[in-house]
């Protein structure tokens, strides 16, 4: 037997932070490809302590949902899932090609396939993409559009902002929106002056998240002038210096994520069947809404 | 309904799960029952229960065994036959070896569930066909037996267990129970799953053994593997010191917290957090391996291995507070003043600031009150004054 174990970060005070795990972990379950499916936590239930110990097999691929690689996928995870002799070297990843690396758990005894976290998948440039065409209602959404890419500075973790311009210069490279831009919330360039660096008059926003929260429901959207004030909501698009703000929230909550985190455990060596193609097709956005 | 101890119900066919008219043989249990007497080596018997009909094979065909004498040479019809008369002891060793599956956790849990170690099959089936009750946290699982045997699950709030079906919403997708069991009655989030707070009005009426199994660990995640450990004598306990000195980055800090001055400081905090009133996990981790806790563990029937990610937040915090020296305050408080903050703080530790009245100025944690108490009382020089995170008196 073949387990997935997709592992984020929850919280204890936001019930909104789980949902986008559990809901790919639904969508890989519908599809097959795994005999089980299990979600773990760093602030929720099961723990990643104990996440292992929830699924029968063998033979396991967890995937991290998190954007970069760093403290979390490098030092927390490995620690708390028990990965006998994990090293960070094991990865040979410059900051974005962490793939796979195989340990065995040492309080289960479980062949674990620890892969690299979802967010600097080559698979996650399609994701940005698909955002983009769920937030507009448009699937061949580019023409007269620019795309902005968001994330977390290097205050934190430099390579939350590898990840960021990765995709950002991919998306470029597919020559589909007239301007694409990597943006940060805590360094140039900022946010704040969105608009500033657009000429198209419509700028899809695409935050580079997991999900929903404090960052992208409060902070983005006052920071690009969305709103006042984040309880006052904003509409979509919505108007901010004569742009067209068309913003997409959490990447993490698109649907065809949970591609991404099928990809990484197939990368790891999974035999998932035809299982991805049966979520890209079941992921396919809807021509409008 | 009965309980599921030994002395629950009397009404027995018999301790040794003998004839047992009630049961009739189905084809899964029979087919099972001939793959496995197949396979068996000339010297191999298998049991059906501790005291059950002896199972055997040999040239001459199938042998059984039983307190009642022995059939000897049976053919496949000879065996349907006999396994007939002992239709109960086949239907309890095909769901027990069969349907539970191999998950050494689900297998136990299932066999708990309906008392398989310290009832005999008879007066087992006996109970069984009425349904048999065990709790679980806060739910109450119902199992029962239809007359071939087979298992069927209901799973609802204990406290509803006289709740008419009509009255609770019906699921039947385990899975379900993850947004079922998010939020509070309150509509407050649930951030520890194993909080006395687990909503009501719901019930998984009709669920198989897998189903039984996968919607409580939902509702309760990793609850019976670990009462799984427990029982069989490897539950991976880590105490409050070796848990904190694993802890990076923000939490690094919590080591701190032990200074080699004793452990007052960790019973406060399991006081805290880990008492019944607060989660319904059985505390197995102590200070370390060889200094207790000087506070109640809980009575849960499942255990709590090691302090979980709230009471790893929450230690970050206080060990911040703890780092500041204590003060000598003079303030000026009449006793029922002194009284009153007591009271406040009572109630907003137990979670009934809810429950007090808007006009029932008798109670100290009574929102009048308390506005009476902190216009009086909290001016600009008190030192009950609340400030925020910087130090700063709050406007």
């Amino acid at each position: 037997m073949q387990a997935l174990v997709i592992v984020a970060h929850g919280s204890h005070l936001n019930p909104d932070s789980s949902a986008p795990t559990h809901d790919h972990a639904d969508t890989v379950r519908a599809v097959g490809g795994f005999d089980e499916v299990a979600v773990g936590f760093w602030k929720e239930e099961p723990s990643l302590r104990e996440v292992l110990r929830t699924v029968e097999s063998e033979e396991v691929y967890v995937v991290p949902l998190f954007i970069s690689e760093g403290y979390f996928t490098e030092e927390v995870i490995p620690r708390e899932l028990r990965l006998g002799g994990w090293d960070p070297a094991d990865w040979e990843s410059d900051g974005l090609s962490a793939d796979s690396a195989t340990y065995v758990a040492e309080d289960t005894g479980q062949t674990v396939h620890y892969c690299g976290p979802v967010g600097t998948h080559e698979a996650m440039t399609d994701v940005i993409v698909r955002r983009a065409e769920s937030v507009t209602g448009d699937p061949d959404v580019g023409d007269g559009f620019g795309l902005a890419v968001v994330g977390h500075g290097t205050e934190r973790n430099e390579n939350s902002a590898k990840a960021i311009e990765y995709h950002a210069d991919r998306v470029r490279e597919m020559d589909r929106f007239d301007e694409v831009r990597a943006l940060y919330m805590d360094e140039d360039p900022e946010v704040d002056d969105l608009t500033d660096f657009f000429d198209a008059d419509d700028v899809v926003l695409v935050p580079l998240f997991i999900a929903d929260g404090y960052h992208t429901q409060e902070d983005i959207p006052e920071d690009v002038g969305l709103c006042e004030d984040h309880t006052e909501g904003w509409d979509v698009p919505e108007l901010v210096d004569d742009t067209r703000v068309w913003y997409a929230g959490a990447v993490g909550t698109e649907p065809l994520m949970a591609d991404v985190v099928l990809e990484r455990a197939v990368d790891a060596g999974a035999d998932v069947g035809d299982a991805l193609e049966a979520v890209q097709e079941s992921t396919r956005v809807a021509t409008g809404d | 309904m009965p309980d599921a101890s030994p002395d629950a119900d009397d009404a027995t066919s018999g301790p040794d799960s003998g004839p047992s008219p009630e049961v009739d043989l189905s084809d899964d249990a029979f087919d099972a029952l001939l793959s496995a007497a197949d396979a068996l080596a000339p010297d191999d018997e298998l049991e059906l229960g501790p005291s059950g009909p002896r199972l055997s094979a040999d040239d001459d065909g199938f042998a059984v065994e039983t307190d009642g004498g022995r059939h000897e040479g049976l053919d496949e019809d000879g065996l349907r036959e006999v396994a007939s008369e002992h239709a109960t002891a086949v239907a309890d060793w095909y769901f027990l070896d069969s349907v539970a599956g191999d998950h050494p956790p689900r297998r136990a849990f299932l066999r708990w569930l309906e008392g398989t170690d310290e009832t005999p099959a008879g007066e087992r089936y006996a109970a069984l066909a009425d349904g048999v009750v065990r709790e679980w946290g806060q739910l109450a699982i119902t199992v029962a037996r239809d007359d071939r045997g087979e298992r069927r699950y209901e799973v609802r709030h204990v406290d509803e267990g006289e709740v008419s079906l009509d009255d609770l919403e019906r699921y039947d997708d385990p899975l379900d129970a993850r947004r079922l069991v998010k939020f509070d009655d309150d509509g407050g989030y649930r951030p520890l799953k194993t909080a006395p707070t687990l909503p009501t009005g719901w019930v998984f009426p009709d669920l198989g053994p897998r189903e039984v199994y996968e919607t409580v660990e939902t509702i309760y995640p990793a609850t019976i593997e670990n009462w799984h450990r427990e029982r069989e004598g490897d539950l991976d306990v880590s105490h409050w010191r070796e848990t904190m000195e694993r802890q990076t980055g923000i939490y690094g800090v919590i080591q701190t917290w032990d200074r080699g001055e004793g452990h007052e400081h960790v019973n406060w905090v399991a006081e805290a957090c880990c008492a019944d009133s607060q989660c319904l996990k059985r505390r197995e981790w102590e200070y370390d391996d060889e200094t207790d806790l000087d506070v109640d563990g809980g009575d849960g029937v499942f255990p709590c291995r090691e302090p979980c990610s709230v009471v790893v937040s929450a230690a970050r915090q206080w060990t911040k507070l703890e780092g500041e020296q204590s003060q000598t305050y003079e303030i000026e408080l009449t006793p029922s003043e002194a009284e009153q903050i007591g009271a406040i703080v009572d109630a907003v530790a137990e979670g009934r600031t809810d429950e007090i009245r808007e006009a029932d100025v008798y109670e100290g944690a009574n929102r009048y009150r308390a506005r009476f108490l902190r216009a009086k009382r909290f001016g600009d020089d008190d030192p009950f004054r609340p400030v925020d995170s910087d130090g700063d008196a709050d406007e």
